[in-house]
């Protein structure tokens, strides 16, 4: 309980203090994490609302398998990737190993199948009527799947929200393939864990708090664009 | 939906940045980083040489994995047995002594198994395996961990798969932490013991120290250019000559951790 409070207290200090150092490691977070999650969705809303407009065969097995791989174990994909990107692997000579570019490409493949299997919830419990609507007004094959998306957009947001979690506070595959190198591939979740082995708990619980906290605006920033749609959409009416 | 479109583009702009300036991938072990010891050495390299070193730290089993690949120029380990044969196998040149710490058997502040008043560690190991006591072994390949089973080897002892035999997987703190919990007894490097019995608040002591089969010494070397032909060999060789040198040996011998405590000395040949 004591660690508690005083690792809060640390975390107010470390904020107020807010060396050039902690601002690398928490911007390197949001860097690494930020483009993870752009990739995931750039590929994953169009995978996932693929997956559910088209009709093609072993369908269900291939959304099976993109919600199994939504339990990857971190270390695993780590090392997988460890293997691919080393020098001595079929990558190697990208020379990608121990840099940030390789925690987002770690971080891009923990989240993607998050991304495009919720999408593919989302899209697939659109009311069917819409899809009947958009036919009977003329659409085409690609205007129908338009509004079919647009209609489920919030489940696509909540989808991009569930990656950014997962991959914010992710640390068993960027340890591997970035090696956690002070001032080029240490972020929150890595120093937290450092901090945590060399026996600093208040130290490694304040960075868990400033995380979080980090966490929390990001979170409340993207269910305000989530619901400013939403009323928009009704204002606009459509 | 475009909205959404240019906020990402936007993040994917900040994402791209370059990294210039002459550097170096130290593979090593997360004692060295965690006692804090590069912290202090390494600045005082990087401003004499104008190579920045960076540290990735790990077991000692996966630092050399890690250098047998290629993935790093230059490794900074302690497993004398592994590195020799690393090097003879000829993934490694210029393998060199640097410096040296000790371990220490450290058990519950009872001693339930005792251990204290025995000289040598394999009979301390031996007195363990029958007292019932728990031994918490790292289980994850580090140097520590070696040294570890080296000694049961000596022993005569085969600990894996006994009841009283715990392997941990984590580093030495933790094992530590895990040691304490059980009451059970470990063997620990007297850097990590001495900077964490405070902190921790190990309910422990050390009962066995001295033994000169508990030396635990570091060695630095490069990776084999004929092996990796990418590696950064003139820079690598910098830094292996800097921390055999006079002054390298100076900065290691200062280095003290923030308890005050000396952990490592130097004794580069």
């Amino acid at each position: 309980m004591e660690y508690i409070a005083s690792g809060f207290y640390h975390a107010l200090q470390l904020i107020l203090k807010l060396d050039s150092e902690l601002l690398g490691i928490i911007f390197l977070s949001l860097k690494v994490s930020g483009a993870a999650l752009v990739l995931a969705a750039l590929i994953g809303i169009p995978l996932g609302a693929l997956l559910s407009l088209k009709k093609f065969p072993m369908r269900s097995a291939a959304v099976s398998l993109l919600n199994t791989f939504m339990g990857l174990p971190p270390v695993v994909v780590g090392l997988f990737l460890y293997l691919l990107l080393s020098r001595s692997g079929s990558l190697g000579f990208m020379s990608l190993l121990y840099t940030p570019y390789a925690m987002m490409i770690a971080q891009t493949v923990l989240s993607l199948p998050i991304v495009a299997s919720l999408t593919y919830a989302a899209v697939s419990s659109v009311n069917p009527v819409i899809r009947m609507a958009a036919r009977t007004l003329g659409a085409n094959n690609y205007q129908t799947a338009v509004a079919i998306i647009r209609e489920a957009r919030m489940g696509i947001m909540a989808a991009v929200i569930a990656a950014f979690g997962r991959v914010i506070a992710e640390v068993g595959a960027i340890l591997i393939v970035g090696g956690n190198i002070a001032g080029l591939t240490r972020v929150m979740t890595t120093a937290i864990a450092m901090e945590t082995d060399k026996g600093n708990f208040e130290l490694a619980l304040a960075l868990g708090i400033i995380l979080l906290s980090l966490s929390l605006l990001i979170n409340t920033a993207l269910h305000l664009i989530q619901n400013n749609k939403d009323v928009r959409s009704q204002i606009e009416g459509d | 939906m475009k909205r959404f479109l240019v906020v990402m583009m936007v993040v994917l702009c900040f994402t791209v940045s370059a990294f210039g300036a002459e550097r170096i991938r130290c593979a090593s072990t997360t004692s060295t980083q965690n006692s804090g010891l590069f912290d202090h050495i390494l600045p005082v390299f990087e401003k004499k040489a104008g190579i920045k070193v960076d540290v990735v730290a790990v077991g000692t089993g996966a630092a050399i994995e890690i250098g047998k690949r290629g993935d790093a120029d230059v490794l900074f380990v302690h497993a004398k047995e592994l590195e020799l044969k690393a090097v003879a196998e000829g993934f490694f040149i210029n393998r060199h002594d640097v410096m040296y710490n000790d371990f220490v058997i450290i058990g519950p502040s009872n001693d339930a198994a005792f251990v204290k008043g025995i000289k040598k560690a394999v009979d301390a190991f031996k007195k363990i395996s029958v007292s019932g006591s728990p031994f918490v072994s790292r289980g994850d390949k580090s140097g520590t961990h070696t040294k570890e089973l080296s000694l049961w080897k000596s022993a005569g002892i085969t600990p894996k798969g006994q009841a009283w035999y715990l392997e941990a997987g984590q580093g030495m703190a933790k094992t530590q932490r895990i040691a304490d919990e059980k009451r059970g007894y470990t063997l620990t490097d007297r850097g990590t013991w001495l900077a964490t019995v405070d902190k921790d608040k190990l309910d422990m002591k050390i009962v066995l120290e001295g033994d000169e089969i508990l030396f635990n010494q570091y060695g630095v070397m490069a990776v084999n250019p004929d092996k990796h032909k990418h590696v950064k060999i003139k820079e690598a060789m910098e830094f292996v000559n800097w921390l055999i040198s006079k002054d390298g040996q100076a900065a290691i011998a200062d280095f003290k951790n923030k308890n005050g405590n000396k952990l490592f000395y130097p004794n580069a040949k």
